[in-house]
């Protein structure tokens, strides 16, 4: 069994937000077990994914739908294209369990999403939790709530 | 210079059988018209009795741009008034829903009214002896809307105090809330789970238009549902069955055939649906245990009736949209002629299994949410065309989609499920209920005040 530090924690969840704002989208979906979720709430505290409203619960199909149409030919949203900005807080470790093999962060973070002339930005705190497969990690649950979950937002199309 | 305000003849010039004028969706003197007369003649969607079940609960919200709150009284009576303090003008109720007691108290100057509205107690009265407040409305209370009315828990105003009643304006059209209601095996729903909400770039009209929009799912929506299609296809061969997901996208990539076959009805007043005799919602995998709870509570010949209507869009102008098989309802409320705020509810069928309003629930983010990419297909374009109608080139806007020359207005009527008559129809009732209280020729507008207070 691979032993897990703080240290690959954190450069795991830097990791995650670097290949997604280099929009390398099919490595950053190899980062997900295959049973992975991927859950921004619309509730303050929210504790139930189906039986609660969400502005996202994808499972790995609907993660690979979104990034297969943010190429497609015909995805007229992404003419022209979105770019995503995140600058991450120090994620705190919140659990090292080998026994278990589950391992959970909790980072807040500024993100902004940018298309064409505009630009808006997004406050919140990301949760991962992960688990080793084949020796590396894999995120389990990333589970991002924003700060103001309850606003109207405008288009929200890339990944926080 | 204003040009609309009561120039009837330019108000209706806008509006042609076949194509409208640009400037119903980007001149702001016509917004302000519609907040003005539309949305005061008009009954429009308040809330629902679910979200205040108890005496001292209320919610607040907006009608065109008047905000207003309904409260529930304790002799369980519900009351509609515009959300504004008789004294400064402060809003009473700040948070969407709350319980406010025994009383409502202006966090001002503690001005208390009852839930009804009625002025309770104002502060060191004495200082008003002799200075004719009694005379005033001030002592009244809350104003009140023009008129409410509440049908089977759906909350509606009309902010006019006389106009069309409440069961000539609707009629028939509100079978699409009863067929809602009735999917309950208890015939009862709550609305819950938190409304997502969207923000629009464009005219409150283009939204209204594209629920009854049959010709752009496979054309707008090929990006988000026809990849969700060939990504399942490629995925399927690792077993297992449809999920929920797709059988929800699926069907926007429907050819035309079957959005023409699937109808249209149009009502008076500009309410209308398509799915007239199926639509997209006809063929979800079924829910364990749903249907035997629905034939022990109806008996089976009509638990089959009530789930064999599986109307598409239902349009309650001016701008409100039900789903009755998917138990959700989306208000788009109008902040200026280039701004939209999209509130789209889910309601859990009392008595029904979890499953389906985790269906419910999954619909709505899948498709109306800001992260939803269907929605950012259709955000696409009506910002788009928000932008297009600046051009000078042409200045009107096609409607003429299955037009008959002649075509009576204002009617009952059906029609090819690709027609775009309930645009038309929307249209008709538009410059009715325009013109409704709009005096001629007196650009000052003043009549309003009368006909709104």
């Amino acid at each position: 069994m691979t032993e897990i530090t703080e240290r690959d924690l954190i450069d795991f969840v830097y990791r995650e937000a670097r290949l997604l704002d280099e929009l390398r989208y099919e490595e950053w979906l190899a980062l997900y077990a295959e049973d992975a979720h991927y859950w921004m709430p619309a509730e303050w505290q929210q504790t139930d994914p189906r039986l609660q409203a969400s502005l996202m619960y994808e499972d790995m199909l609907l993660l690979r739908i979104r990034v297969e149409r943010l190429g497609g030919a015909r995805t007229f949203s992404q003419k022209p294209k979105s770019r995503s900005h995140h600058v991450l807080q120090l994620p705190q470790v919140d659990e090292i369990n080998p026994a278990e093999n589950r391992y959970r962060t909790w980072t807040a973070f500024n993100y902004s999403e940018t298309r064409g002339d505009e630009f808006n930005i997004y406050s919140g705190w990301a949760r991962h939790e992960l688990r080793v497969e084949d020796g590396a990690l894999k995120i389990v649950l990333k589970r991002v709530d924003l700060v103001n979950f309850d606003a109207p937002f405008g288009n929200i199309q890339l990944f926080m | 210079m204003p040009r609309y305000a009561n120039n009837i003849a330019a108000l209706k010039a806008l509006i042609q059988p076949e194509r409208v004028h640009r400037d119903v969706y980007t001149d702001p003197e016509i917004f302000r018209l519609e907040m003005r007369h539309l949305f005061a003649n008009t009954w429009v969607y308040v809330g629902h009795a679910s979200q205040i079940p108890n005496p001292g609960d209320y919610l607040t919200t907006d009608i065109g741009d008047q905000p207003v709150m309904a409260s529930r009284h304790t002799d369980g009576s519900i009351h509609v008034f515009y959300n504004r303090c008789p004294h400064k003008g402060v809003k009473i109720a700040s948070e969407t829903c709350g319980n406010t007691g025994k009383f409502f108290r202006c966090p001002y100057h503690a001005w208390s009214f009852k839930t009804n509205g009625s002025l309770l107690a104002i502060p060191l009265k004495k200082g008003y002896d002799g200075t004719g407040l009694e005379e005033t409305e001030a002592v009244r209370g809350l104003s009140p809307v023009g008129a409410t009315h509440i049908y089977r828990d759906f909350i509606f105003a009309r902010l006019a105090k006389t106009g069309v009643d409440f069961e000539t304006f609707f009629g028939e059209s509100l079978s699409s809330i009863d067929n809602m209601i009735d999917r309950s095996p208890e015939g009862k729903l709550v609305l819950e789970g938190a409304p997502l909400r969207y923000m629009h770039p464009c005219n409150w009209k283009m939204l209204v238009e594209n629920q009854t929009d049959t010709c752009h799912p496979m054309v707008a929506h090929e990006s988000s549902a026809g990849t969700a299609i060939s990504v399942w296809e490629r995925e399927q061969a690792k077993g297992g069955p449809k999920p929920m997901a797709v059988e929800v996208y699926a069907p926007f990539m429907a050819p035309y055939d079957f959005f023409d076959k699937m109808g249209l009805r149009v009502w008076p007043n500009g309410h209308g649906h398509t799915g007239v005799t199926t639509s997209i919602h006809a063929d979800y995998s079924a829910v364990p245990g749903y249907f035997e709870k629905m034939v022990e509570a109806y008996g089976e010949e009509r638990a089959r009736e009530i789930l064999g209507e599986n109307r598409h869009n239902t349009i309650y102008f001016p701008n409100i949209m039900v789903k009755g098989p998917i138990q959700t309802l989306r208000v788009f409320k109008p902040i200026a002629a280039d701004k939209t705020l999209v509130e789209s509810y889910t309601f859990r069928l009392v008595g029904a299994p979890d499953l389906l309003f985790e269906r419910t629930l999954m619909y709505n983010r899948l498709i109306n949410a800001p992260t939803s990419i269907v929605g950012h297909d259709d955000l696409e374009m009506y910002e788009r065309a928000q932008i297009g109608l600046h051009a000078n080139g042409y200045e009107w806007v096609n409607v003429q989609r299955l037009y008959e020359p002649g075509e009576p207005e204002d009617v009952t009527a059906i029609a090819g499920g690709t027609s775009e008559r309930q645009m038309r129809n929307q249209f008709s009732a538009w410059i009715k209920y325009m013109l409704m209280s709009m005096p001629e020729g007196n650009a000052d507008d003043s009549k309003f005040h009368e006909a709104a207070e």
